[in-house]
């Protein structure tokens, strides 16, 4: 696919080898800014990258290669990092790519894809109430699943897990022993 | 309209603003139902999260957890074997049917056809006995297995499958008659609740509301897993002018009925007579793994971590109603108050898998 | 078979019907204080003053009336919509492939039906309605605190009587009426578009964004579809000359054609009045707000509509008199386009010095109507409901041109002669 204005009709059929070729076409736009990338089985891709080249790259990935659907963002505390993680599917073909942004754990932001993908909208809410990772340039960034006046990031791996709680008595709590 | 509402199906509120009759904007507003699955599930072992993923959508139990298992499946690199693989789309096709009934059972009274509920709940009960003689249970049945399924057919399902689809088939001719037929219902729908089909991909739709704006991806077919290459479908895809109203969804989802039960008897006959119907799985994984399928609803996508444990480091549930919630504002506006109840009916929503 | 030969089991009128048993109920009264009179002496001349003035034909008028009234009233509303009730609920669950309400008369707590040995719920169901009447009796009335107090209480009563007005006009045979008015059907058409008003202060007064939403859709509605309604009417009267309900039964009461040995008669559906019937059919469905045509009360969307604050007893007088509405309704189509009452009589057996006519014609009446009741009831359950706007436009834009033209032909068919 050279020319990114012309999009082939969707058959709704995978094309084979196409996965190979995306990633050559990715590596080569962006020697120094993907960082491992691999194919990991027919039609599945991964690559890493910096949080800083995320805007670029996901351009060059919808405008050109075609992933016009925006699967999924997730966020995951590696306790040492933070990493975005975007799932995005290309209709024309069947592939899907992910990408790993990796976020310093100090600083958890990460650039908006809501400009490109509105179907980000919810996904980086729902990463923002639950995990904290803060994405710049969301229309409203505001909590979505958990009640809005929450003051917690629960996903984190610093909030008490379920089998951490304590169980306290009724007596306990209303002062008692 | 909500939280408490007779028809939202399910716990949900959506903020709509009216003039008059017409809609000018709407606002969905979810996270009643919100249970704390990704967090829950890192406590438990790979395995013991089946349980919870069979009730993330209650009504198509079997395609979640299926979808849960061949994540896990990716990350650690097993594979299912091929009794495993058919006897996995079998129950997933069966699972299907039964969603997409009781969708129709939910759709009729939107609209105000009660008669339609009854009869959709009775053929439901058709699928909910296969599914029971299947997995034990009617729904939320633990069914998926990481590495294959719980056990195997019992003695003569085929023939069963075969009787009540059959039986359901002749049935379907009925449901023509009530909601293909009947013009009311064709003023109620046609036209209703549009999105095109670049707001469709923009937002991310998908499943049969997308394949209602014509584009023709349905992932059993684009990214088969399972079996789903050796069977010989047809993916719904609307083809006339003018799709993405509720009609088009309506047709789109009503087809799969067909499709679906076309695929169950083909399966029994493809399906390899005896061989194992499950491979135990390591215990401890480490990694990364992601798998998508077709839901009924859309296209569902799990990504597991594991970091060594027995148990996973993070599980994200992508939910095919989660991201269709966020484009029905553009579905709403315009439209009449009166349509709200229709329009969202038309997309089945489940709450539970939205909310996670 | 006699042609025109129906004849009313209560003849000549309730009235006189009533007026006997008031006076056989007075005469006891009498013989009561006679005896009283005479066991107390000083006692007799003021009781027997009072047993002559309980005998007046005032005293005896009044109180035939309200016997009339009362019975009217239990004809109407114990037995008609009682057994219509029990006639829908079965009926649609029969559609929907289930047995319905299954209520036997052995589920009542008293002797002699409290037997522990027969089942409780494989009878006719047509009990059930009765204890659903009791059920809402005995719950709570309650009153949102923002809800216009007066005007909340007010609807009900007036949706209530509004309706039970109309059955003081509406002749169920030619004997068993109320009262004959010679603009019976005006004052009829007239009792029926009561009930909008009471609908829409309903809406309003309970302070409910549904509620408000269907009290204007069910005015918007009710307005748009009197205009056909009442243009039908005027086609009929071209036909009948009269708004006597009498009369023009009567004047289907002859026979049209002959089909071999039966007779048609001559109804006013089977004549020029045709598409009056189907319009004022249409349009009596819509009034009645039933499906497809009940998006007021659209329980999908707005709950339960303009009723949705009520509870106990006033949800259950709303509830109750949509049925009553829709008799009333399917009566005025019968007498007015399905020839009434009129039927044939197949033999006046003489019983105790009554006349007992085989087949009266009460019964024909209520053959007729619940007929039409069965017609609605499968109407209803078996099409998805229409959009307010929908509604509006086949209201505006089909039925009123289609009435006009309905009113069109009554006059050109009055002019030809036919």
């Amino acid at each position: 696919m050279s020319a990114p204005a012309l999009h082939p009709p969707i058959t709704g059929r995978p094309v084979p080898g196409a996965e190979v070729e995306i990633l050559a076409q990715i590596g080569s736009r962006f020697p120094d800014k993907v960082r491992d990338p691999s194919v990991v089985r027919p039609r599945v891709l991964k690559i890493t990258i910096d949080r800083a080249d995320l805007v670029e790259v996901a351009r060059y990935l919808k405008d050109v290669l075609g992933f016009e659907h925006l699967s999924c963002v997730t966020a995951v505390d590696w306790k040492d990092h933070f990493e975005s993680v975007y799932h995005l599917s290309n209709w024309y073909n069947g592939t899907i790519l992910q990408v790993n942004a990796h976020i310093p754990y100090d600083d958890p932001r990460i650039d908006s894809l809501v400009p490109l993908w509105n179907a980000a909208n919810y996904h980086e809410r729902e990463a923002w109430d639950l995990m904290g990772v803060v994405y710049e340039g969301h229309p409203n960034l505001e909590r979505i699943l958990l009640p809005k006046d929450f003051k917690f990031h629960p996903l984190r791996k610093e909030f008490a897990q379920e089998v951490d709680r304590q169980y306290i008595s009724r007596r306990k709590l209303k002062g008692g022993k | 309209m909500g939280p408490q509402h007779p028809m939202t199906h399910g716990l949900w509120n959506m903020r709509v603003q009216v003039d008059g009759e017409t809609i000018t904007d709407a606002a969905p507003e979810i996270g009643y139902l919100h249970r704390g699955y990704e967090k829950i599930m890192e406590v438990r072992e790979f395995q013991k999260n089946v349980v919870l993923t069979d009730r993330l959508c209650y009504v198509s139990s079997i395609t979640w957890s299926h979808a849960y298992c061949l994540a896990v499946e990716k990350m650690m690199g097993i594979d299912v074997p091929d009794r495993a693989k058919w006897m996995r789309v079998i129950s997933l096709e069966l699972q299907r049917v039964a969603s997409h009934l009781m969708w129709l059972a939910a759709f009729g009274p939107d609209l105000g056809l009660l008669t339609g509920l009854l009869w959709a709940l009775r053929e439901r009960e058709l699928f909910l006995d296969l599914i029971q003689v299947m997995a034990g249970a009617r729904m939320n049945q633990n069914y998926p297995r990481i590495g294959g399924v719980r056990n195997d057919f019992p003695e003569n399902f085929d023939a069963m499958c075969r009787r009540s689809i059959e039986h359901f088939r002749e049935k379907l001719v009925e449901y023509r008659k009530l909601f293909h037929d009947s013009k009311v219902f064709h003023m109620r729908t046609r036209g209703v609740g549009r999105i095109s089909t670049a707001d469709a991909i923009d937002w991310g739709v998908t499943g049969p509301n997308l394949r209602a704006c014509g584009v023709n991806v349905d992932l059993r077919r684009l990214d088969p897993y399972e079996s789903y290459e050796d069977v010989d479908f047809e993916p719904q895809v609307w083809k006339g002018r003018e799709g993405g109203d509720s009609y088009a969804r309506f047709i789109c989802r009503f087809n799969e009925l067909e499709e679906s039960c076309g695929i169950i008897l083909q399966a029994f006959e493809k399906m390899p007579k005896d061989g194992a119907f499950r491979v135990k799985p390591p215990r401890r994984a480490e990694g990364e793994g992601f798998a998508r399928t077709e839901d009924s609803r859309g296209e569902a996508l799990f990504y597991v971590c594991g970091d060594g444990d027995d148990r996973p480091y993070r599980v994200k549930i992508r939910s095919p109603v989660f991201c269709t919630m966020a484009a029905t504002p553009i579905m709403l506006r315009g439209n009449k108050l009166a349509d709200v109840v229709a329009i969202l009916g038309s997309i089945d929503v489940c709450v539970g898998e939205m909310d996670k | 078979m006699t042609h025109g030969g129906s004849h009313p089991l209560l003849a000549p009128n309730l009235f006189e019907v009533c007026k006997v048993l008031t006076l056989a109920i007075l005469g006891l009264v009498d013989v009561i204080l006679d005896g009283l009179g005479g066991a107390i002496p000083p006692l007799a001349d003021p009781l027997a003053g009072l047993s002559g003035f309980l005998l007046s034909p005032l005293i005896v008028a009044l109180l035939t009336w309200l016997i009339a009234m009362t019975v009217m009233l239990l004809w109407a509303t114990l037995f008609n919509l009682l057994t219509v009730m029990w006639i829908e609920r079965k009926l649609y669950s029969r559609l929907q492939d289930r047995y319905g309400i299954m209520i036997s008369i052995w589920s009542l707590p008293f002797w002699p039906f409290n037997r522990k040995d027969r089942p409780t719920h494989k009878g006719t169901g047509y009990l059930q309605n009765v204890a659903d009447g009791v059920k809402l009796l005995q719950k709570e009335n309650i009153t949102p605190a923002t809800a216009d107090g007066a005007m909340f209480h007010a609807s009900p009563v007036l949706i209530a009587s509004s309706t039970l007005m109309i059955f003081v006009a509406l002749p169920w045979s030619s004997g068993f009426y109320i009262a004959q008015l010679e603009f019976g059907l005006l004052f009829v058409l007239a009792a029926f578009s009561l009930a909008p008003f009471g609908i829409l202060v309903a809406g309003w007064s309970a302070n409910n964004k549904y509620t408000l939403v269907g009290g204007m859709r069910a005015a918007a509605q009710l307005m748009a579809y009197e205009i056909p309604m009442i243009l039908a009417v005027i086609a009929l009267t071209f036909s009948t000359g009269s708004l006597n309900l009498f009369e023009i039964v009567a004047q289907q009461d002859r026979p049209l054609a002959m089909l071999g040995p039966v007779a048609i008669p001559a109804w006013y559906a089977f004549g020029p009045q045709a598409l009056g019937f189907l319009i004022f059919t249409v349009a009596i469905v819509a009034e009645m707000e039933r499906i497809p045509f009940d998006i007021p009360e659209a329980e999908a969307e707005l709950v339960e509509g303009w009723t949705t604050e009520y509870s106990g007893m006033r949800f259950g007088i709303l509830f109750g008199f949509k049925w009553l509405r829709m008799i009333a309704g399917a009566a005025m189509i019968v007498i007015m386009y399905l020839g009434g009452w009129s039927g044939p009589v197949f033999a006046t057996p003489i019983v105790a010095g009554v006349p007992i006519p085989i087949v009266p014609e009460e019964a024909w009446f209520l053959l007729k109507v619940w007929f039409l009741c069965v017609v609605f009831i499968w109407i209803s359950w078996s099409v998805p409901r229409v959009r307010i706007d929908q509604i509006l436009q086949i209201g505006w834009k089909r039925l009123v041109p289609f009435s006009l033209l309905a009113v069109l032909i009554g006059a050109g068919a009055r002019v030809v002669g036919w």
